[in-house]
Formats: structure tokens, C-alpha cells, sequence
């Protein structure tokens, strides 16, 4: 966590590649998002941060197609969209991490991980039942591209395990594992530091900063260890009620008095 | 002879993706082949081919299908007999009227009627989950069962509704006698067993456990889940179908929709439970074990019986011995859940983990 944010800009941050525009997403008469607009940028690490039920996960949701807001528009890669769906989210390159963990509990580590790529796989059923040809070239193909995840990641000993068997900490490290595997350009992080220790936290921001760096991936995350968020991110959104109440570096958000009021507290 | 691994360095993915990456369970295959094509064929008689091999394979083969909807893509079903009588009578069909056609061919057709049956059925699985989607694959139960006797087509306009299934032949080689006809079932189990392991061991298999233990992941990693779940009842029901067409050809001889009734579906489903879910191993287990264990009751309880009248000259009446087989059947599988809720296949995988380590503790 040493790493200042000065030192994350001389990655270059680049273009916008993601603009949500006036986003609202509204349950039944429960207003979840009003009105929301911001952008991302090319490389960028990208902080939502809120207090609970401020909506920053429904951001999320609205990002990669699970939910569809009523009003509003989303640009990914300068496409224009009323909304996302899923399946066309992933295919052109966003991929996530949840909040409560959601890896396939009775899989190993190793497929758990295969499974993010599962779109870069074109072979038929019944190729695949064959296991020749086309199939077999592809499983050994994306199981070399997985095992430089498993090394980046560092999971290398527990690649056979179930993923059920693991601790919490090693759990986020893998379900953030099958994230990459997709080779995302666009990563959403939903609190990928949530009930850690500090080691593990640690271990977790060398990953994301790591991630961004080596791979140039642009980075949307929640998390609400604010000593964090002000660390490694290089712009920041803050959410309260479902509305946008502050946008800018850390110094600047830091600085705002209506983010002071709502989220830090005035004795801040 | 150890089972361990120490020693088996794998330097290519290749070798570590391979089916059995243990030489011990190569060997162990090996030989289980080597069983059950050359030494069984020499050493059963007619009894155990047609009483208790074939059958226990043809149920292992549905089993093995409704495996791979319920275990492997997590969709409860109740309709495998059902499936197993569009096969049957798919087949049937097939030979009857189209000339010169293929029995194996004929066997394949009848697969993929019933993968396309199943596909309708399974449609409700998109909004439909658990216990409820059951309750709506019973509804292919009945309504297969129902399509059957209303429309006399389907069995020829025979008057009694029973017909005989037509005589099997491949090729000019007649397969009617019992020795024949295991060859035939077993050779199109293991084929099909190996195309099972084939699909659960590659991305549309990691796609079937990814809807069943987390849908929102697996929608958010991009598979599409109608498809796959769709997918599941295809190749679930295909699997059937075929398990239908053996059924009705190389077991009973006949082609009859009094065969496939929800009780066989329960049959199915309880060889599932018992063997493991998840597991292909699992499904033969399973199927040994509901077949199997009743003859061996049985005979048993006959063997108890002689041996009381030689004793005292008295013997218990046949309406207790008949029931006895059944309470002790019931509570068997009772003892089986409790001692291992995941199945046979998990007792079989936690020996092989001991076994690793023995003689040591740990």
C-alpha cells in the first residue's frame, strides 16, 4: 500500500473508454440509482466508494448487464447502448468479482478458473465429446494461458483443490483469478478487500496494482477501506443515496464537504 | 500394490488433463475392460447376462443421463423414464419404417428424438428451479406415457399395445442371444460413458456446474444460461433415450409404454442419489446397487429360509420374506445416506485418499 496514486499515473491513464450517462435504475418505487453520470478511463484505477446502499454494487450491476436501468445510456468503446446485457458484456471484455464471493463451489480451483474462458472456446458438443481435434487443442491451449493466472496470482498449490475447501482469503484470490482469465480490458471489482487481514489486503492491492500495471487493465472498484481507496486509485466516484455526490482524485474527493458530511463525518 | 502417485511427474498439460492421471487407475481400467469384454463373455452364463449384467448397464446408461442433467447441471428431473420411452419407441419406429435401416442408427435417431423431447421439456427450467421444476418434468412423465397409448400409431395399431421389438442385427451379425446382446449394451455404455467423461472434463461440462452452483457468476463469465441448461436436457435425454432403445430391445423384447412409468423415473433418480451426483463412476455404482442388491436379498433370504427348515421344519410364509426384502432394501439405503450423503462415488473417492497415505495415518 506504499505505492502513492502520483506513481500510478506514469502508467499513462489514456482515453475514456467507459461514459454512464445519467444512469437511473429504479426497484418498484426504491430509487436505487438517480441520474448518474461518469466515465472511466483507458488504464485507470476507478474508485466507487459510498456508505451501505448507496447503490455502488448497482452500478456494478447497471456496468455488466445484470440489471437494466430504466433511463440512461452506457458507451463501452464508444458503442452506445440503453443498456448492457450480460453475455454482451463479457464477450467484449468486462469481466467481474463479487461481493459475496460467487465461485462454483464444487469445481476445483483449476476449472473454477477455466470457466472464465469460457468464450474463447468454439469447439461443438460434440467435438468436446470426442475429445479430439479442435476440443483438445483448445483445453490444453486455455490451460496454458490459466496456469500464467495461477502464477500470477500466486495459487499455484491449490489448483486441484475444490474451491469450497479454501479460506475466504484464498477464495476472493481465485474468483479474482477467473476474472482475469477472461483477459479483460475493463475489471469490476465489488470490495475485493472485504473481511481480509491486513496481510492479506496487502496481498490483494499488489494484485489489482499488479493487474493494472502489467496488463493495462482498467480497473472499477468498490471498496470501502478508505486508506486504500485513497492509495491505489487514481480517481474516485462517491455515491449516497443513490446519487452522485463527488467525482474526482483522491485529494479532491478528500477535500469535498458534502463527501466530509455524508461519508467520512464531519469529526473527519 | 499402492495406490499413490509419488513418482508420476507430469510435464506437459497434456498428461495432467488426461482422464486417469493415476497409472494405478490406468491399470485398474485396463483391467476393468479386459473384464468385462474378455473374461465375463467366457466365464457368466445366460442368467447373469440377461438377468443382471444387461440390465444393471441399460440402468447405469440412464442413470448416466439423468447424471449429467441433475448432477452435473443441477436441474431436478422426474421424466427419465419417459425420455427412455420416446427412445424406445423412436427405435422401433425407425426400424419399422424406414427400409433398411441401421439398427445403430436407428438407436442414434432415437436418442436425438428424445434429446428433442427433452428440450421441450426443459424449456420451463429458465424461470423454474428445484423441487418445482421436477414437478414439471412429471408432467413429461404423463404426458409421454399418455401420447403413447392415445395415438396407435405410435405402436403400430397393435391391439394389445405391446409389441415385439424387431429382431437386432448389425452388420449381417445377429445379436439374439444373451452373450450377444451384453456385448452390444456394454460396448455402447462404455462408448457413451467415455463421451460423458469426454463432455463433464470440457467447457460444456464446466458450463453445466457453473449454472448449478452459481447462475449470476456464471451469466456475468458469458455463458448463456437457456443454452446450456437446454444443452443438459438434450444430452440428458439423449443418453435416455438410448438407455430406452437397449431397454426395449436387448432387455424386455418388447416395446411397451406400461414399461416406463414414473416408478422406473424413482428408480432412476434414487440410482443418482445413492450412487453420487456429479460422478460418472457414480452412476454405475448406483445402478449396481438398486438392481443388485434385491437379487441378492433375495437369494439370501432364501438361503435363510432352507437353512430354518432344515432346523425347526418350519419356514417363514411368503409374505414375510417377500416384505423382509424390501424393509431391509429400504433401510440399507437409509444406512447408505447417513453414512455417506454424497454417494458411493464419494465412499469409493475417500478409500482411494486413504489408500494414498496407508499404511501411515497421515
Amino acid at each position: 500500500m506504499s505505492l502513492s496514486s502520483s506513481m500510478n499515473n506514469e502508467r499513462g491513464v489514456g482515453e475514456i473508454i467507459l461514459q454512464l450517462d445519467s444512469i437511473s435504475l429504479a426497484f418498484g418505487g426504491i430509487k436505487a440509482l438517480s441520474e448518474i453520470s461518469f466515465d472511466v478511463r483507458e488504464h485507470e484505477i476507478r474508485a466507487i466508494i459510498g456508505p451501505n446502499g448507496a447503490g455502488k454494487s448497482s452500478m456494478l450491476n447497471v456496468i455488466n448487464g445484470v440489471y437494466r436501468p430504466q433511463q440512461g445510456t452506457i458507451a463501452f468503446h464508444g458503442q452506445v447502448r440503453r443498456d448492457m446485457n450480460t453475455h454482451h458484456a463479457a464477450a467484449q471484455g468486462i469481466a467481474r468479482t463479487f461481493q459475496n464471493i460467487a465461485l462454483f463451489k464444487g469445481m476445483s480451483v483449476l476449472d473454477n478458473i477455466m470457466s472464465g474462458r469460457n468464450l474463447k472456446m468454439r469447439a461443438t458438443l460434440v467435438e468436446q465429446a470426442i475429445y479430439w481435434g479442435r476440443a483438445r487443442r483448445e483445453e490444453l491451449e486455455n490451460r496454458r494461458r490459466v496456469e500464467e493466472v495461477i502464477d500470477f496470482l500466486e495459487i499455484q498449490h491449490i489448483r486441484k483443490t475444490p474451491v469450497g475447501r479454501l479460506p475466504y482469503g484464498l477464495q476472493k484470490r481465485v474468483e479474482l483469478a477467473r476474472a482475469l482469465a477472461a483477459e479483460p480490458t475493463l475489471l469490476l471489482l465489488d470490495e475485493p478487500m472485504a473481511g481480509m487481514n491486513v496481510e492479506e489486503k496487502q496481498d490483494m492491492c499488489r494484485f489489482v496494482l499488479d493487474v493494472n500495471e502489467q496488463y493495462g487493465t482498467t480497473i472499477v472498484l468498490i471498496e470501502h477501506d478508505m486508506g486504500v481507496v485513497m492509495d491505489i486509485s487514481d480517481r474516485v466516484v462517491v455515491l449516497d443515496y443513490g446519487k452522485k455526490i463527488g467525482d474526482g482524485t483522491p485529494d479532491e474527493v478528500r477535500a469535498n464537504q458534502t463527501v466530509i458530511d455524508a461519508y467520512l463525518g464531519v469529526a473527519h | 500394490m499402492l495406490y499413490r502417485e509419488a513418482g508420476q511427474f507430469k510435464t506437459t498439460y497434456a498428461a495432467d488433463q488426461q482422464i486417469f492421471p493415476i497409472r494405478q487407475d490406468r491399470i485398474g481400467v485396463v483391467v476393468l475392460l479386459v473384464v468385462a469384454f474378455l473374461v465375463i463373455p467366457v466365464v457368466a452364463n445366460q442368467y447373469w447376462f440377461s438377468a443382471i449384467l444387461v440390465p444393471t448397464l441399460i440402468f447405469a446408461l440412464a442413470a448416466l443421463g439423468l447424471n449429467i442433467l441433475t448432477g452435473y447441471a443441477g436441474q431436478l428431473s422426474l421424466g427419465s423414464a419417459a425420455f427412455m420411452a420416446v427412445g424406445a419407441f423412436a427405435a422401433y419406429n425407425f426400424v419399422l419404417r424406414v427400409p433398411g435401416m441401421p439398427l445403430l442408427l436407428a438407436f442414434v435417431l432415437a436418442g436425438c428424438c428424445a434429446a428433442l423431447v427433452g428440450i421441450v421439456f426443459g424449456l420451463p427450467s429458465l424461470r423454474i428451479k428445484g423441487f418445482y421444476l421436477a414437478v414439471a418434468t412429471l408432467a413429461a412423465q404423463f404426458f409421454v406415457v399418455w401420447a403413447l397409448v392415445k395415438f396407435p400409431w405410435f405402436s403400430n395399431y397393435s391391439s394389445s399395445g405391446v409389441i415385439t421389438a424387431q429382431k437386432m442385427e448389425i452388420l449381417g451379425i445377429s445379436f439374439d442371444t444373451p452373450l450377444m446382446k451384453y456385448l452390444l449394451v456394454v460396448s455402447l455404455v462404455a462408448l457413451l460413458a467415455l463421451a460423458a467423461k469426454n463432455m463433464v472434463r470440457s467447457s460444456i461440462g464446466r458450463a453445466w456446474m457453473a449454472v448449478r452452483d452459481m447462475d449470476v457468476a456464471a451469466e456475468v463469465i458469458g455463458i448463456r444460461i437457456l443454452r446450456t441448461k437446454l444443452m443438459a436436457f438434450a444430452v440428458s435425454s439423449f443418453y435416455c433415450g438410448v438407455a430406452g432403445a437397449l431397454y426395449a430391445y436387448a432387455y424386455l423384447g418388447t416395446v411397451e409404454p406400461e414399461a416406463f412409468t414414473l416408478d422406473l423415473s424413482f428408480r432412476i433418480l434414487f440410482m443418482v442419489i445413492i450412487g453420487g451426483a456429479a460422478s460418472i463412476l457414480g452412476s454405475f455404482l448406483g445402478a449396481a446397487f438398486i438392481t443388485l442388491l434385491p437379487i441378492l436379498l433375495s437369494v439370501l433370504v432364501h438361503a435363510m429360509n432352507e437353512l430354518l427348515q432344515d432346523l425347526v421344519h418350519a419356514s417363514l410364509p411368503a409374505s414375510i420374506t417377500s416384505n423382509m426384502e424390501f424393509v431391509v432394501f429400504g433401510a440399507l439405503i437409509i444406512f447408505f445416506l447417513i453414512v455417506e450423503p454424497h454417494g458411493l462415488a464419494r465412499l469409493w473417492q475417500i478409500g482411494k485418499e486413504k489408500l494414498r497415505l496407508w499404511p501411515f495415518p497421515h
